[in-house]
């Protein structure tokens, strides 16, 4: 080996080699790709190492980790180099996930139907009947257009003779397949030519046949809607449920965006609600349906299994499909393939004993050393342990255990995983070798099972460690080549997916109000900081500071940094990143992980108790990009202008609320206060370029309140709400809401000419605007709580399971 | 005392909520199946407010469910089950003429031959099931009462009085999410719990047995108090017993159920027979009432 990268490049004699041959050379298919990357420079990997780190936290990938104390999202592990896969070689991979995948629909038609294979002795009914993931309320459902497993995964690896073995396979809902097309969108990136010169199939069609296969059993109109389901914005692969939602153009939902009437699912939408015809779900198996299964579930949707027993929605995967994630029905797939499909396993399991089996278990516990152990079923107490790493009287317990209940226990031989070259930064820079293992995936379409031509590979952290997501390690993009480097149909980078015309009307009711929320605490953040920042320079002026005091009352008082004060800045941008969170499906990735560094910088700062008028510089400046990506980085639907009546509302709300609080008073003005209410309300400039004489309480109430022209002003502010009002009843239905309407023209009615002054009558015209402005204030209130119940009271109230 | 007793049961739940529940599922295991050695004669379930949807169904073990929706605002909830029902005298099953219990066990458990239709059932009620976790402190309980080649109906029966004998029948003291293994840890409960404690016995030593939900009557002919578990819906186990099939044992009262038992449901714990479940949004705090009345004929 010539290449200096190499050099780190350890062989291991145990271990298949992806790379590299038995006599030391580049395995053919890899060639290409060494030399490109040799001819691109010494530095190419390593830039492009760097630009694919920067990406993942540009495009806020993460992978959500619950054993992070922090309950922080960890950035997502991705190591530029691909994998590459010959197509020869693709080829008795893809027919040995497609059929693993059909084997597994009829296992799952058998076992929640005549249950045969388990009267004729082909399964053990202890593997469905012990696995908390069998239930029993799905017993006898035939789901709309039969099909039980849409979605497939399975864990794949190789063996020190090149054979490719299945460890562990994915029923429920198999995750990743959204981390893989982002693995290829960055890489793509990383190395652009890449992918079109060694001619690397696309990603892309998988996606679309997925949405095809989901939206299939629908009624075949225009309006057919299909959804994904998400646990929620704390589940460990929520950015995926995201991430999918938005490549397949398909609402993200959580259960209680859905709800269930006459057997059949609606989402709740801004325009009411709408039928779902399928659902694509990454909630498990038996937190789907309060009513009939989990009792405890918040997260399910109440009475779906009757809607799935009426065949009107279709669900991928079906309920209760997850029985078969157990690595004790490995031992029985190539019956249950021979007894079902009349063919031989193509895709074998790693050699898998279940104790349950006299024979087997009398094998595992000759044999404890060198196997690994694992629990039959998901839910019991014990992890997967090797045999080699206990003691002898560890050895012992297990043994006494395992006899105590064999059913309960699967015993599996250690394979030592093939090693594939991955980039180590850092002092010791160059290739290292890591074992690697890939998920591959395959969805149901009309004609069979579609194999996605990649998938996800996972290597381990260390050099002979484990591979797991959740132990550390890293991601990979699988490179399936094409025989003769050139396209056939579908060669080419990044697949990107064409959107299916999502309608406007399908805006999920709670994410309006989540997005009206955003709208409405960015710009009570930004009030907040401005005031407290013109404030600052107040202070010492002894003059005008008891005035302050007296017009800001708590706002001053509540300090900036304190988290436990509700009226603290810090608890408002706890809000305005909940409400990002929970809107985060609508956000572009930039829009995200802008919200995310503006707290996260606000929190450092908050703890390194850094200077005031720093941190509210930059906080304002990180809020007025917010304000740039509202404008112009989001579709601008109904539940945009919600968000933007959110900001407009707060806005006006605010500043009225300020005037007032001033002007009733009845005290005349000083110019140095005037100067005060002109920097919070961002007008400074404005008026400097309206009037060139020093301000005095008139102008200043004027441009302030009245200037149309002046993005802060009041008037602007209603004018805006209204147009939108107009616009969204115009979408929805009904009349715009005319709330504000009445205290708009009292204040509109005000004349400014008799304020000025320290006259009686000047006190009681400033006075009277005061009132006014407070019934305006009001009003903003009146409108927010209206928007709300008229556009959010589809999301219910609390739901809770009863029994007697 | 006749073969054959005749019975009239109203089982009224009473929910008053503390606000208008908006919308509401819910579903009914509230009408008594037929067996061997029972009839239903006539069954109604009347309900106020009337539901929007009311489907009439069986579940997965054979039993009957009611499932309801209700889509207008409601406060209250009144559900009245009446039923009349004749129970016959089981076939007489001399405990010593069971088959040793081992031998059971190992029928039933996988050997990669064909099994019966009965065996296969059987098998549904012998793992582990949300409320009956199986741990090894069931298998040490049950130990003694299952000696080498004991018949397994007689090792039943002695699991059963020593069940009676060690646990105290506490109402209050547990209540409807109580798991097996809290209420052996309690050493007291009421039914429910005697049923799952038992249930989680039997199949930590292999044996297939189910839980049975269903009524008692109020108080035995010329007997001189009233059966625990007579004033609300009771519970017991059904073992599977060859060669008589399936027995049932009360182990709340220690009695080999005969003619004073009515069943409703069966199924592998609580979970799968609760007599009504449901989800509500809305009505805010509710308070429930729940009389069962049953009158021999």
């Amino acid at each position: 080996m010539t290449d200096a990268r190499l050099e780190t490049y350890l062989s291991d004699t145990r271990r298949y080699d992806e790379l590299v041959d038995s006599s030391g050379g580049i395995r053919e298919h890899w060639q290409p790709l060494m030399d490109a990357l040799a001819s691109n420079g010494a530095g190419a990997v390593r830039r492009g190492a760097e630009l694919a780190r920067r990406l993942i936290v540009e495009n806020g990938v993460t992978y959500n980790v619950y054993a992070d104390s922090q309950g922080r999202d960890r950035p997502w592990v991705l190591d530029p180099l691909p994998i590459l896969l010959t197509a020869a070689e693709w080829r008795e991979i893809e027919l040995g996930v497609a059929q693993r995948a059909s084997l597994f629909d009829a296992l799952l038609a058998d076992i929640y139907g005549s249950q045969r294979l388990l009267a004729d002795g082909t399964i053990p009914a202890e593997l469905p009947f012990g696995h908390p993931n069998f239930l029993w309320p799905c017993h006898g459902i035939t789901p709309a257009g039969g099909r039980r497993l849409h979605v497939y995964a399975v864990d794949i690896a190789r063996s020190a003779d090149g054979r490719w073995w299945a460890l562990a396979d994915r029923t429920q809902t198999p995750s990743g397949p959204g981390y893989a097309l982002e693995n290829r969108q960055i890489v793509s990136r990383v190395f652009p030519d890449l992918l079109g010169d060694l001619g690397v199939r696309s990603l892309g069609g998988f996606f679309v046949a997925l949405r095809d296969n989901l939206l299939r059993h629908g009624l075949d109109t225009d309006s057919d809607l299909a959804v994904v389901l998400t646990p929620g914005s704390f589940n460990e692969t929520y950015f995926e449920h995201a991430y999918l939602a938005r490549q397949l153009g398909l609402p993200l939902v959580e259960g209680h965006d859905l709800t269930v009437r006459g057997d059949t699912v609606y989402l709740k939408t801004l325009g009411g609600l709408r039928r779902v015809h399928a659902i694509l779900r990454r909630l498990d198996d038996d937190f789907c349906d309060p009513v009939e299964l989990r009792a405890d579930s918040a997260l399910g949707v109440p009475g779906l299994l009757s809607a799935v027993r009426a065949g009107r929605v279709v669900i991928a995967n079906s309920l209760g499909s997850g029985v078969l994630e157990s690595a004790a029905w490995m031992g029985f797939i190539p019956a249950a393939a021979q007894r079902i499909l009349g063919e031989k396993l193509r895709l074998p399991s790693v050699a898998t004993w279940w104790c349950g089996e006299r024979l087997a278990l009398d094998y595992v516990l000759e044999n404890l050393e060198r196997l690994v152990l694992k629990p039959a079923y998901p839910n019991q107490n014990f992890p997967a342990v090797f045999g080699r790493d206990l003691d002898t009287a560890a050895r012992a317990e297990l043994a006494r255990r395992i006899r105590a209940r064999p059913h309960a226990y699967v015993a599996q031989e250690r394979l030592a995983f093939s090693q594939a070259p991955v980039w180590r930064s850092g002092a010791a820079e160059g290739f290292a070798a890591r074992a690697l293992g890939i998920r591959v995936y395959a969805i149901a379409t009309a004609s069979g099972y579609r194999v996605m031509p990649g998938g996800l590979a996972r290597i381990a952290a260390e050099a002979a460690g484990i591979v797991s997501m959740q132990r550390g390690g890293g991601s990979k993009d699988v490179w399936v080549l094409t025989p003769d480097r050139k396209s056939i149909d579908e060669v080419n980078v990044a697949g990107s997916v064409p959107r299916a015309a999502t309608r406007h009307d399908d805006l999920p009711s709670r994410l309006a109000e989540n997005l009206f929320w955003l709208g409405r605490y960015s710009e009570r953040c930004e009030d907040k900081a401005r005031l407290l920042r013109a404030t600052l320079d107040v202070r010492p002026n002894a003059q005008l500071w008891p005035l302050v005091r007296a017009t800001c009352g708590n706002f001053v008082a509540a300090s900036l940094f304190d988290e436990a004060s509700p009226l603290s800045l810090s608890a408002d941008i706890q809000r305005l990143g909940w409400c990002a969170a929970q809107a985060r499906s609508r956000l572009s990735a930039e829009n995200w992980r802008a919200i995310s560094v503006l707290q996260r910088e606000f929190h450092d700062a908050a703890k390194a108790r850094r200077d005031a008028r720093e941190t509210l510089d930059a906080l304002l400046l990180s809020l007025a990009g917010l304000a740039g990506y509202a404008l112009d980085d989001m579709t601008q639907d109904d539940g945009w202008r919600l968000m933007m009546i959110g900001r407009r509302l707060e806005r006006l709300k605010f500043l009225a609320d300020l005037l007032s609080q001033r002007l009733e008073t009845g005290e005349a003005s000083m110019q140095s206060e005037l100067e005060w209410l002109l920097d919070i309300g961002d007008s400074t400039i404005t008026y400097r370029t309206r009037y060139l004489a020093a301000p005095a309480l008139g102008s200043t109430i004027d441009v302030l309140v009245f200037d149309q022209t002046n993005p802060r002003a009041l008037a602007f502010q209603w004018h805006a709400i209204e147009y939108s009002l107009v616009r969204v009843a115009a979408s929805l239905g009904g009349a715009p809401d005319d709330t504000l309407d009445e205290a708009v023209a009292q204040v509109e009615e005000m004349q400014l000419s008799a304020i000025e002054g320290d006259s009686s009558r000047a006190m009681r015209a400033r006075q009277a605007l005061a009132e006014q402005l407070r019934g305006l204030c009001a009003a903003a209130g009146k409108l927010s709580d209206r928007l709300c119940l008229k556009h959010f009271t589809l999301i219910d109230a609390e739901i809770r399971t009863v029994a007697a | 005392m006749s073969g054959l007793m005749r019975y009239r049961v109203r089982h009224q739940t009473t929910y008053r909520y503390g606000g208008d529940v908006a919308h509401s599922h819910q579903l009914l295991h509230l009408t008594p199946r037929d067996s061997a050695v029972q009839t239903c004669r006539s069954r109604s379930i009347t309900l106020t407010p009337e539901p929007s949807i009311r489907r009439e169904d069986v579940d997965a073990f054979g039993n009957f469910v009611t499932r309801l929706e209700f889509d207008l605002p409601h406060d209250h909830l009144d559900v009245l089950a009446e039923v009349a029902v004749e129970v016959c005298v089981p076939a007489h099953a001399a405990a010593e003429d069971s088959i040793p219990w081992e031998e059971v066990r190992d029928s039933l458990a996988y050997s990669g031959r064909p099994m019966r239709e009965v065996q296969l059932d059987a098998c549904r009620f012998r793992m582990e099931s949300s409320y009956v976790r199986i741990k090894q402190v069931f298998s040490d309980y049950a130990a003694d009462c299952f000696p080498p080649g004991c018949p397994l109906l007689q090792g039943a029966a002695s699991l059963m009085h020593k069940i009676h004998r060690d646990f105290g029948y506490a109402p209050g003291s547990t209540n409807i999410s109580t798991s097996a293994l809290d209420a052996f840890t309690a050493r007291r409960g009421v039914c429910q719990d005697f049923a799952h404690i038992m249930l989680a016995c039997l199949r930590a030593r292999g044996l297939a047995a189910r839980y049975v939900s269903g009524y008692l009557r109020t108080a035995a002919p010329g007997a001189d108090a009233a059966l625990l578990g007579a004033d609300a819906s009771h519970a017991w186990v059904s073992v599977f017993c060859p060669p008589f099939g399936w027995i049932d044992l009360d182990p709340t009262n220690d009695v080999r159920v005969a003619t004073d038992h009515i069943v409703i449901a069966w199924g592998r714990d609580f979970g799968d027979v609760s007599p009504l479940r449901g989800v509500i949004i809305g009505g805010g705090r509710h308070r429930l009432s729940v009389r069962v009345s049953v009158q021999a004929e």
